[in-house]
């Protein structure tokens, strides 16, 4: 995994191309993330930059933590997070920007989802539902849940309803529409997961998996 | 400020007049013809006007040869040239859809004197 930084989702705009063409983007406030530790193959078995991002205030956390902090010689942080760098990889106390990523690179953008509550099935697993009128008293529940005398047992995996949302989603190749290092902020072309005010991991993406797109 | 307020404005348009519903305007177009570009101008009654910040646009409705045409453009667009307001109307509604349905006489909106 390559280069990264941590961000917040700001909201969604749409905005103008050089061309005139419209597109949608989101705006993610993107560092600056200092680095506070480094994960070494020789001590941790693994090799990872860890990022902070959003101040704290230091009342606000534990000595441990204040300790990690000063070790590395920077201010307290809200988030961290380890990031697989890989080549290249900043050195422990060097600061991480928006700058790291040029417009039209490809990122893939991790976060976590809104809560939906507990869901029923339509919503939670697109499941078709039934008149709202004419007599029908099928509205919106679960259809069948499988056979009867065989296999005497509901598989494993039915879909039923219970609780949507709040979970880790990664959405792979956004296109970085623009990015402004004088206000740590990066467009980025689509959504992203969360509500505004979420916190993002935003990596390069794999060449690879990019290559395909415009 | 809003950090939303501060990206758009880049992306807003501060020559775009005041106009609105009812308005007879001509947009100076750009279109791009062949690797050439030139301006064509579309004129027409604005009948609705939609969406707020970067993302507004307005409708405006002609009838060419017997057919109703109507565009919408974004209000920020850079391809847009300029914007003229011919005539303002008074109306009484946000959206004038219900000119689509009337043609010739009944299709007149009333000029708007004195700027209120």
């Amino acid at each position: 995994m390559p280069k990264g930084i941590l961000g917040r989702k700001l909201g969604m705009t749409q905005v103008f191309d050089a061309d005139g063409r419209a597109w949608a983007v989101t705006v993610v406030e993107a560092g600056p993330c200092p680095v506070v530790a480094r994960r070494t193959v020789a001590r941790d078995g693994y090799d990872a930059v860890q990022l902070g991002f959003g101040p704290a205030r230091p009342r606000r956390l534990t000595r441990p933590l204040l300790g990690h902090f000063r070790r590395a010689g920077v201010e307290p942080h809200r988030l961290l997070r380890e990031i697989r760098w890989g080549e290249g990889a900043p050195a422990e106390g060097e600061v991480v920007t928006c700058a790291i990523f040029q417009p039209g690179e490809f990122v893939d953008v991790t976060g976590r989802s809104r809560g939906k509550g507990f869901a029923g099935v339509v919503k939670r697993h697109g499941a078709g539902r039934g008149p709202m009128s004419h007599g029908s008293k099928y509205h919106r529940r679960v259809g069948s849940l499988g056979g009867s005398s065989f296999p005497s047992r509901v598989f494993k995996g039915k879909p039923m309803p219970g609780h949507m949302g709040a979970e880790r989603v990664t959405v792979k190749n956004l296109q970085i529409f623009a990015t402004d290092p004088e206000r740590n902020l990066l467009l980025i072309r689509g959504a992203v997961p969360g509500p505004r005010g979420a916190a993002l991991l935003i990596r390069a993406a794999s060449p690879r998996h990019a290559r395909g797109k415009r | 400020m809003n950090p939303i307020d501060v990206v758009e404005e880049r992306y807003r348009r501060e020559d775009v007049p005041e106009f609105g519903p009812g308005d007879i305007v001509r947009v100076h177009v750009k279109v791009v013809e062949g690797g050439r570009e030139r301006v064509q101008p579309f004129e027409g009654t604005v009948i609705a006007r939609q969406g707020g910040g970067t993302s507004e646009t307005f409708t405006v409705r002609r009838v060419s040869y017997g057919v109703g045409v109507e565009r919408t453009f974004p209000v920020h667009s850079p391809r847009i040239d300029r914007i003229e307001v011919l005539r303002r109307g008074r109306v009484r509604r946000a959206k004038l859809y219900y000119l689509r349905g009337r043609s010739g006489k009944a299709a007149r909106i009333r000029e708007r004197r004195r700027e209120a």
